[in-house]
């Protein structure tokens, strides 16, 4: 019986400690949450945003991007090209990963073909890259196949893992999250990064430490007081905001933008700047004849003057200012002023319903048409309403859009399949580079070479075409930027797809909170001060 | 009454089959797991490529015939999410639901009775009007709905609880708790009342009728009659004779609880299967889903069938009928 009593006691007395230790912690620890959680630890399982912000803070890169996504050194201190094909990085010295293991150039290698290797999604980053090599343990040698001016940009999301750590635990491989595999590295960590893994459980919660011994705090990267980071995803929306309200998380996105107000007026900080991503529709300019229109016979949205007309059919400041609630900015084109092809000059055109009319005359449709319109309804901020909003804008000018609004998933494969009329579709460049959205999005789709893959509406200029493909070896920055502009300044005219805004970047704090934002929505926490 | 055994089994791995059939099928229309998984990198060939690998390209006959299987030797497969096989999922998440349930069934039975006893002996006293028009609360309100509002009031307007989440917890052995830590019960406080709520309602409703009809009968009177102490006639007599359906309901209502606990937890970022499920919805995590709904099939089937064989052994006229049978 007493010794029934005495482990009844001391259950008490170890969770009393448990609490007070945890109030002790408290003191410089982060709290934040977001919707989801990073699908994996391993930095190669997933070509995914959020993840590998997630991991950009405990594995560090060759280069990094600062706030204004400018790329600097981080555990490589310099570069130069030695010929148009060759790049020379030399390495920092003393770089010690998390558990103690010298970081040198053979883990750049090793890191580089595990990177490769099956079961990585992340090779596409890699496809202009021929070799990496060591030519001593703080230099490597990467050779591009042809040219490639954004060698940095592409490399910019590579985190570097250690090739003892790996080959020691039995990730030498990249488990196949994709075909439901896991090894060593999806749960745990060594990086030299910012911060070390203290403890992971997927979906639930995750708790690192403060690394004293980042390179990034003596080089002035980063600068946080930041001593423990605790992660929690949490899904619901009223749950997330009331957990800042309340003080039980410091930070958090995303934030529904019809709490903002309510947010502020608590005391909260609002973080806003505008995203990297371009939400806008595309076309079906290749068939024939629509797949879900009345007109039969010919394709309406093949006549320039339609395309026009539906652009300037849609009040795009209305949309801003109602349905965005101001936390968008209106689109000119694909790129924001943080990327390379941004030209000042780019103009929204502007909303003109009467003259939408006239084009719509001129192109012989006096009474309008019928058309498809998919959306998704929970991948971009308020999608579903914006889709509405057009729909209405467009029945103005007698274009009946049938809208066909569904969850992201089989929105995605219905438009994968160019099953659709007009589409709605958002893109944010991993490479913050105008480039980017120009292959993917604008260039004559080309099955095979990976070209024009998002091109759903197979807008095709071979004008332009020809002139990406000179900017894509201009290893020239002003050059090269004058040819973006040319060919984004080209689809424009063409008016190949209607851009409608730059979603913002929204990230609330509670008020003690200091931290860093940048445009492509990564969240570095070694910006982060907690006063 | 062995043939009537054998044929309530029957019955019940009839309703598995065709739940979890109804599921399989309706889980096609989630979206595409595969586009959930990639980056918008990921060529083409290799999305092709991971489909075939998972299976997802044969008829749907061919793979419910093929889970079946596997579900009859005891596997459900590997998340595509998580990758980890989906019992141990199960086992890390089923510790939080189990404390959550339970917690909430003993707060509505521990605050039901007394409640449902009081309306039940004093019908038209103030408390009683207000516990009865309260109690309307918990019948007409949504979880979903009560959890927010609780959040609202008790974290953000007066901050006294945690809003979200299960707080410290204590591993033992392969079993998880929260209830061990001060701060494992501040969490567990609102999202078991918001669970337990209709519970509570409907008990102290049961309990209250119940015992106004037992204060009628004719024993009741002769217990007064006699003159038996009010206590022991209220207690000792009348309450324990409307426990028997108060168990009953409390019994069958587990299910329900299971059931309702998917949106408690999402509230309030409860770390359990619940949650798992509708993590598991948002990118189309198929061996989870599927795996689940067995799960929650096989509980509520097997409640059921307890409850049915249960009957036939309280009940002697429902023996009789089956053995003339």
């Amino acid at each position: 019986m007493n010794v029934k009593w005495l482990r009844f006691v001391q259950m008490w007395v170890v969770g009393a400690l448990l609490l007070g230790g945890a109030a002790i912690a408290d003191a410089a620890t982060f709290r934040w949450a977001n919707t989801g959680d990073a699908v994996s630890m391993d930095p190669y399982n997933v070509n995914e945003s959020f993840t590998f912000g997630f991991t950009g803070n405990i594995y560090d890169g060759l280069v990094t991007r600062g706030k204004d996504l400018k790329i600097g050194p981080a555990l490589a201190v310099s570069w130069k090209t030695l010929d148009p094909n060759t790049w020379e990085f030399k390495l920092r010295k003393g770089v010690k990963f998390h558990e103690g293991q010298d970081f040198t150039s053979a883990d750049v290698v090793f890191s580089y073909n595990r990177a490769l290797s099956e079961g990585s999604d992340i090779k596409a980053n890699f496809v202009s890259i021929a070799s990496v090599e060591a030519k001593d343990p703080l230099t490597v040698i990467i050779k591009t196949k042809q040219p490639n001016p954004i060698l940095l940009a592409d490399i910019s999301f590579w985190w570097i893992l250690s090739k003892d750590w790996c080959e020691k635990n039995g990730a030498n491989g990249v488990a196949d999250v994709r075909k439901a595999a896991v090894n060593y590295a999806t749960i745990h960590a060594n990086g030299t990064g910012a911060f070390i893994l203290e403890s992971r459980e997927a979906d639930v919660k995750t708790v690192l430490k403060r690394n004293p011994n980042w390179w990034g705090w003596k080089a002035g990267v980063g600068k946080s007081n930041v001593d423990e980071v605790v992660f929690t995803p949490i899904k619901q929306d009223g749950t997330r905001v009331a957990a800042l309200l309340s003080g039980s998380v410091d930070m958090l996105y995303e934030v529904p933008i019809q709490d903002l107000d309510r947010i502020k007026q608590a005391g909260g900080k609002v973080f806003q700047i505008a995203e990297t991503r371009t939400v806008f529709l595309g076309m079906d300019q290749f068939r024939d004849e629509l797949i879900d229109s009345n007109i039969k016979g010919k394709n309406p949205l093949k006549d320039r003057r339609v395309r026009l007309a539906l652009y300037k059919a849609i009040d795009e400041d209305l949309i801003v200012k109602q349905i965005m609630k101001g936390a968008a900015v209106s689109a000119s084109s694909f790129v924001v002023k943080e990327m390379a092809g941004f030209d000042p000059k780019f103009k929204r055109l502007g909303y003109n319903p009467e003259e939408a009319k006239k084009l719509l005359t001129a192109a012989g449709y006096p009474n309008g048409f019928e058309v498809g319109f998919d959306c998704p309804n929970d991948r971009y901020v308020n999608d579903a309403q914006i889709c509405q909003a057009v729909t209405s804008m467009w029945a103005k000018i007698g274009v009946q859009a049938k809208l066909n609004a569904q969850t992201k998933s089989l929105h995605f494969g219905k438009i994968g399949r160019l099953e659709t009329s007009i589409y709605m579709l958002g893109w944010a460049p991993g490479t913050i580079d105008g480039q980017n959205a120009l292959d993917n999005l604008l260039v004559t789709r080309t099955d095979g070479s990976g070209y024009g893959r998002f091109n759903y509406g197979r807008y095709s200029n071979p004008k332009m075409d020809s002139v990406v493909a000179l900017a894509r070896g201009e290893l020239d920055a002003k050059k090269r930027t004058k040819l973006l502009q040319e060919a984004l300044d080209m689809a424009h005219a063409d008016v190949g797809s209607i851009p409608l805004h730059y979603q913002q970047v929204i990230w609330t704090s509670a008020k003690n909170v200091d931290l860093g934002q940048r445009a492509d929505n990564i969240f570095c926490w070694y910006w982060v001060n907690v006063k | 009454m062995l043939s009537y055994l054998a044929e309530r089994v029957f019955q019940s791995v009839l309703v598995l089959l065709v739940i979890t059939a109804v599921g399989f099928v309706l889980f096609r229309y989630v979206g595409d797991p595969v586009l959930n998984m990639v980056g918008q990198d990921t060529s083409e060939k290799e999305i092709a490529q991971i489909r075939q690998d998972l299976g997802l390209n044969d008829p749907i006959i061919v793979q419910y015939g093929r889970y079946l299987r596997r579900a009859i030797s005891g596997q459900f497969g590997k998340s595509f999410r998580h990758g980890r096989p989906v019992l141990d999922l199960f086992e890390e998440r089923l510790p939080a639901t189990v404390e959550l349930s339970g917690v909430s069934t003993l707060l509505g039975l521990a605050l039901a009775i007394p409640m449902g006893v009081f309306t039940g002996i004093r019908p038209n006293h103030p408390v009683s009007q207000f516990l009865l028009s309260f109690s309307l609360i918990g019948v007409s309100l949504p979880p979903f709905l009560i959890g927010i509002l609780l959040i609202l009031m008790f974290s953000v307007v007066l901050p006294w609880l945690p809003s979200f989440g299960r707080g410290t917890v204590t591993h033992l052995g392969g079993w998880t708790t929260g209830l061990l830590t001060m701060d494992g019960w501040r969490h567990i406080v609102l999202p078991s009342i918001t669970l337990g709520l209709f519970q509570l309602t409907l008990i102290m409703r049961l309990v209250r009728s119940e015992m106004m009809e037992v204060l009628r009968t004719d024993y009741i009177k002769f217990a007064r009659a006699r003159g038996i102490a009010t206590r022991a006639i209220y207690f000792g007599h009348a309450l324990r004779n409307t426990m028997i359906p108060v168990v009953t309901i409390t019994g069958l209502q587990l299910g329900g609880v299971l059931a309702f606990a998917i949106i408690t937890e999402t509230v309030f970022q409860w770390p359990g299967m619940g949650l798992l499920f509708l993590q598991a919805l948002s990118v189309a995590d198929l061996p989870v889903m599927s795996g689940y709904l067995l799960v929650v099939g096989v509980i509520f089937v097997s409640i059921n069938l307890t409850v049915d064989l249960l009957y036939l052994v309280i009940d002697p006229r429902l023996r009789d009928g089956v053995r003339g049978k």
